[in-house]
């Protein structure tokens, strides 16, 4: 993936990041969250492009989750958002925006895949009336008829088998994986512009992981919609996304290009993860590589840097908040004591015998 | 998807000997599940058929599979929660299969489980000293206290952690509660579901690295039940790979990562996205393609 301006239009490197080019989907700008005096989210910038996937990694308590509930308006009332989520095509900033507005977004430009998807579907009702209920609210078929066949059509695209036959089960008589399917059927019914997939496959087995990851993907590229997927799981990210943007205690503390944030990451949190959660690279006594300490409670990160109590490299500085350090359109860090640009650290690279296999 | 010969489910009749932690000889467990017609019984389940295998002491035995393959009934059967429907399994060479549940108390000393969720198996209600030195209450045994500051220290908590709640503490804090609880009566095995599934990426390295220093420390057999192979890798000598109820392979846990014989196990690590396999381009296409050697 290597940076190459407007050779191919869906292309992780697309225009440089000009406020309201016209292939920017989600601009997200300054967007913050907080809970009494607390903040759960703090800064998050950034823009998702027609045609891209962008993976938002980070461990719980990162502010992942709600930085994806912010954009799809579905905050606890509890919390609340400020700075400014835009989406093209929407008249209005969707942070602030009452449920009335919401609700005609919802489920038309912006859908959403979560991770478990028995609590996303109706118990009580048939999936193919759920898939064409999304179709009938925003009215993008003229009938019930034309609905029905669009949800079944559907349906086949997610690859369930006998989907004429599916479309008049109820969800409890499908499986986990299959269930995840349809959710994805109606995530997808709309063609909507962002697909956000909140933890879409962590509850799942393997080999259904790679069937629904598999579909994800396929189901945004046919629609050149932009894709926000939410996960903790490295590895997943680097197959389903081209970008990447790290989180820590409600920041951004990292992004770029898949490839260049896992291989040479420079964020002293991001090194600590990729180390973490290789499980090829051990030490003498065979022992994983670890980030000392534990992930803090939401909202009790340290001032200045959040990461600096678990950091080897900290310093007196890092009790200042480190800059944003822009390394291109969309890549860069925020970090006093970064990973040299130029070695290679130890950790991050592809060294495993597992690399030919697939 | 060229259907592959498959190997023989497993060579017949495993090595067992008297150093053997645990010996699983030809299991089956049926269910039924309750009837839906007044004329005929539902037909039965076959939650494991024909299960066997053999752990000797100290060895480290990964079993992979994913749900609805029998893995948790193997595991109640192992802990001496649930019977096998015919078959015969040994704890350190004594026969549970047919016990009461007054005679398995040797079963629940030798023998410790740890579950995937803290939170679901540590009671809310109690604290962390309680949870921990319960299994030495039931068992009779004295000086607790000592015992349980001694514990948690093994584990890798402070000490004043016996007068707080589990909610009090982190995800990856309270699986070590739970290993701490597991190891209280000196077990010799100890029986592990999926017990870094539900952490953290920088926790479950450190949960990892735990376990692998107590089973050195302690001379422990480990029995490490996990969707996910890439962890079985790292943790176990030997592998057993589940499907439908049945061992479908058995082996050096490196040896069947790296040759996988039968069609299953190729089917499971060919899906298993990894970091390396993503940056040298395998796309979510490639993962859900067959494997094609």
């Amino acid at each position: 993936m290597t940076p190459a301006p407007d050779t191919a239009p869906a292309s992780a490197a697309g225009s440089p990041d000009s406020p309201g080019s016209p292939d920017d989907v989600l601009t997200v700008r300054n967007l913050d969250v907080a809970v009494g005096g607390r903040k759960l989210v703090e800064d998050v910038d950034f823009t998702i492009r027609a045609g891209e996937r962008v993976g938002l990694i980070g461990e719980s308590g990162s502010g992942k989750s709600l930085t994806a509930l912010s954009v799809m308006g579905l905050l606890p009332e509890e919390l609340r958002a400020t700075g400014s989520v835009r989406l093209a095509g929407v008249g209005h900033d969707l942070v602030g925006a009452d449920e009335a507005r919401m609700s005609r977004v919802r489920g038309k430009e912006i859908a959403m895949v979560f991770q478990e998807p028995m609590t996303a579907l109706n118990p009580t009702m048939k999936v193919g009336r759920q898939i064409a209920e999304v179709l009938l609210i925003h009215r993008t078929r003229p009938d019930r008829a034309s609905a029905r066949a669009a949800a079944v059509e559907l349906l086949a695209q997610v690859g369930l088998p006998d989907p004429a036959v599916a479309a008049d089960a109820y969800p409890h008589q499908f499986s986990g994986g299959q269930r995840q399917r349809v959710v994805l059927a109606i995530a997808l019914a709309n063609d909507p512009a962002l697909l956000v997939c909140d933890e879409p496959t962590t509850a799942l087995d393997v080999t259904v992981q790679a069937r629904v990851l598999d579909l994800i993907v396929r189901g945004v590229q046919d629609r050149r919609s932009a894709m926000l997927f939410i996960t903790h799981d490295l590895a997943v990210v680097a197959t389903a996304c081209e970008r990447v943007m790290v989180m820590y205690g409600g920041r951004v503390v990292e992004s770029g290009p898949v490839r260049e944030v896992f291989t040479r990451p420079r964020h002293r949190y991001t090194q600590g993860l990729i180390g973490a959660s290789d499980l090829t690279v051990v030490d003498d006594r065979g022992r994983l590589v670890t980030i000392g300490g534990s992930v803090p409670p939401a909202g009790e990160f340290p001032a200045g840097c959040v990461f600096r109590n678990r950091c080897a490299q900290a310093t007196e500085v890092c009790a200042t908040r480190p800059e944003w350090v822009a390394t291109g359109p969309d890549s860069g860090y925020a970090c006093f004591h970064p990973v040299s640009g130029s070695g290679t650290p130890g950790t991050g690279t592809p060294t495993n015998q597992e690399a030919g296999r697939g | 998807m060229a259907e592959q010969p498959t190997s023989a489910p497993l060579a017949p009749g495993p090595r067992t000997g008297p150093a053997d932690a645990i010996s699983v000889r030809d299991v089956t467990r049926d269910y039924r599940r309750p009837r839906t017609s007044l004329r005929h019984p539902s037909p039965p389940v076959h939650a494991l058929r024909g299960v066997s295998f053999a752990v000797p002491a100290g060895q480290r035995f990964g079993i992979v599979g994913e749900s609805g393959c029998g893995k948790s009934t193997l595991l109640r059967i192992l802990a001496g929660l649930d019977r096998p429907t015919s078959g015969s399994v040994a704890i350190d060479g004594r026969d549970i299969t047919g016990l009461r549940e007054r005679q398995l108390r040797f079963v629940r000393e030798r023998l410790q489980l740890v579950f995937q969720d803290p939170m679901s198996s540590l009671d809310p209600r109690m604290r962390v000293g309680d949870i921990v030195a319960e299994p030495l209450v039931a068992q009779g045994h004295g000086n607790r206290r000592e015992r349980v500051a001694e514990l948690l220290e093994a584990v890798g908590l402070r000490a004043d952690a016996a007068d707080r709640y589990p909610h009090q503490f982190s995800g990856g804090q309270r699986q070590r509660i739970s290993i701490a609880r597991a190891l209280a009566p000196r077990p010799k095995i100890i029986v592990a579901d999926e017990p870094v599934s539900a952490l953290d990426v920088s926790v479950r390295a450190q949960v990892l690295n735990l376990i692998a220093d107590l089973v050195d420390e302690l001379n422990l057999t480990l029995v490490f039940v996990s969707h996910d192979l890439s962890v079985v890798r790292h943790v176990c000598d030997r592998v057993a790979v589940m499907h439908n109820g049945q061992i479908v392979e058995t082996g050096a846990t490196e040896q069947v990562y790296e040759d996988p014989r039968h069609s299953y196990t190729r089917r499971l690590i060919s899906a298993v996205p990894t970091l390396g396999k993503a940056l040298s381009g395998v796309s979510a296409a490639d993962l859900n393609r067959e494997y094609q050697p």
